[in-house]
């Protein structure tokens, strides 16, 4: 798969270090706001809290569930990514943000893709360093 | 400005400085951001104003978490902060906004993170959007018109009655790009882009310019130009990211713009005779007209269809043919601007009659940015 890649790769920063750190171990990481007023989860990553403006931010892992929010299907693929139509998808966590996404193991058309099914997290290595977070229908 | 009407109340620099290798330059940003509001008593939801180069003011409103009325993006240099505070005082003065935040921060020296531009790989947008195989604006802008769709049972003919309603505005203009009428069923068997958009969807690719010039109500007496003043204006900014919209069926930046210009130009819905939606694809006229309030939820695809928007319409949208059909060079706002501007002197191809107040409506980026001006020829 690795070898395959010939999309753009990711460069993690310190803050969103530990996403991708989670990612190749095959956990999706997430940040929730320490304050007890406030408990917003936060994606991605950065060492405060945009909702409160607290400093005071904990990593955890996600569930990895989420539900199908929205996509295109890309008939004009980048380089590397056909021939074939793929979907570019938004999912919705189930702790709440949302990210943009590939639907794996799943046909690439509207009638397979149906908005709000529930959806699982599966990464896919595409260097040593980096995984990517894909998705695919739960239970699949 | 008027001397002593705007002060500083708060100022800080990073935690700190020297060498900084774990923070990205979006983060130097934040860091210095949260000190100066730490300085002064402020969370991020208390500002409204947003100035900073090198980094793009949507990008850093929207790691803050603050939903601007002003922002500044003016990058001319090391001396831009201070374009920024003058820029700042008379937003401050004019009622733009109440609590504006300059920022700067810089990995000059371990240059993490650097080169915040949209798709640099240690970007947001590089690390979370890039990878997953975008082809541009046809494959993003789009993303949330099927959950739209979802939500408020927007068909996939009232969806391509926005680019047949704009052909027909098109035809009446001889320097549209397409004039040949056109059909739902046309746009529906139009090559597929990016389902569900096809190409008679998408915005035309296209050469041009344009420009205008600004002076006082009292120096517009010595021109020979019909005036056309400027009755209101509004602007924000949401996110770069298409995909952390705060809800991808709606736009948080059009609602904050046009709520603003709409209350500055002291006028209701009612008043307009005219109006433009920058249409870079089908479903901003649709997310436009609902977010600046002139339909309901969900009920711009109705009224569309029903030809609300089309030539002998009472609500005339677009009436230069829009970017779907007149022409689109990329920051197509300019083209938006100059038709509103001949409706209110009475000479566009297809004047509307009488035409007194025109809202002029632009996105920027993918729903990431938003400004609206509003025009009167009285």
């Amino acid at each position: 798969m690795a070898d395959d890649y010939k999309g753009p790769v990711p460069v993690p920063t310190p803050e969103t270090q530990d996403f991708w750190d989670g990612a190749k171990r095959g956990e999706l990481r997430l940040q929730r706001c320490d304050e007890d007023d406030c408990d917003d989860v936060i994606f991605p990553a950065r060492s405060f809290c945009p909702c409160c403006g607290s400093r005071s931010v904990s990593n955890f892992t996600a569930s990895g569930r989420g539900k199908l929010y929205s996509y295109v299907i890309n008939h004009r693929p980048p380089p590397g990514f056909g021939p074939e139509p793929h979907a570019i998808a938004i999912v919705e966590l189930d702790e709440g943000p949302r990210m943009m996404t590939n639907i794996i193991d799943c046909e690439q058309t509207p009638e397979a893709l149906v908005l709000d099914m529930p959806v699982e997290v599966a990464f896919t290595p595409i260097t040593d360093e980096i995984s990517l977070p894909k998705f695919r229908p739960a239970g699949g | 400005m008027e001397p002593r009407s705007v002060a500083i109340v708060g100022a800080a620099e990073t935690t700190e400085l020297g060498r900084i290798p774990g923070l990205s330059q979006i983060q130097l940003h934040a860091d210095a951001a949260l000190n100066a509001m730490a300085d002064c008593g402020l969370k991020p939801s208390d500002i409204d104003g947003v100035a900073t180069a090198g980094e793009a003011p949507a990008g850093i409103a929207h790691y803050l978490g603050i939903t601007p009325t002003w922002v500044d993006g003016t990058s001319v240099g090391g001396c831009s902060f201070m374009l920024h505070v003058r820029h700042a005082a008379a937003a401050i003065n004019e009622g733009l906004c109440e609590v504006a935040l300059v920022t700067h921060g810089e990995s000059g020296r371990s240059r993490v993170g650097r080169g915040g531009f949209a798709g640099a790989p240690a970007s947001l947008a590089g690390q979370y959007e890039a990878p997953y195989g975008l082809s541009g604006p046809p494959s993003m802008f789009t993303l949330g018109v099927l959950r739209y769709m979802k939500e408020t049972g927007m068909t996939h003919e009232q969806l391509a009655s926005v680019s047949v309603v704009q052909r027909e505005w098109a035809a009446l203009n001889p320097r549209s790009t397409f004039k040949d009428p056109i059909t739902v069923d046309d746009v529906l068997n139009s090559r597929m882009i990016a389902y569900p958009f096809r190409l008679l969807q998408c915005c035309l690719v296209t050469d041009g310019g344009g420009a205008l010039i600004l002076v006082s109500k009292e120096r517009a007496r010595d021109f020979p130009t019909k005036p056309v003043y400027i009755l209101g204006t509004g602007e924000s900014v949401e996110t770069p990211m298409i995909s952390q919209m705060e809800d991808m069926t709606t736009s948080r930046a059009f609602r904050v713009a046009g709520s603003r210009a709409f209350e500055e130009a002291g006028i209701t819905h009612d008043d307009v005779d005219h109006v433009m939606i920058y249409d870079a694809f089908a479903h901003l006229p649709i997310y436009g007209l609902e977010d600046l309030g002139f339909v309901g939820r969900g009920e711009a695809g109705a009224f569309i269809e029903a030809r609300n928007t089309a030539p002998g319409g009472p609500l005339p949208v677009n009436t230069n043919g829009g970017g779907l059909s007149y022409m689109h060079s990329g920051m197509y706002g300019m083209y938006a601007l100059q038709e509103s501007v001949r409706q209110m002197r009475g000479t566009a191809p297809a004047q509307v009659p009488d035409a007194k107040i025109s809202v002029c409506h632009g996105v920027g980026g993918m729903f990431m940015a938003s400004g609206t001006i509003i025009m009167t020829n009285e």
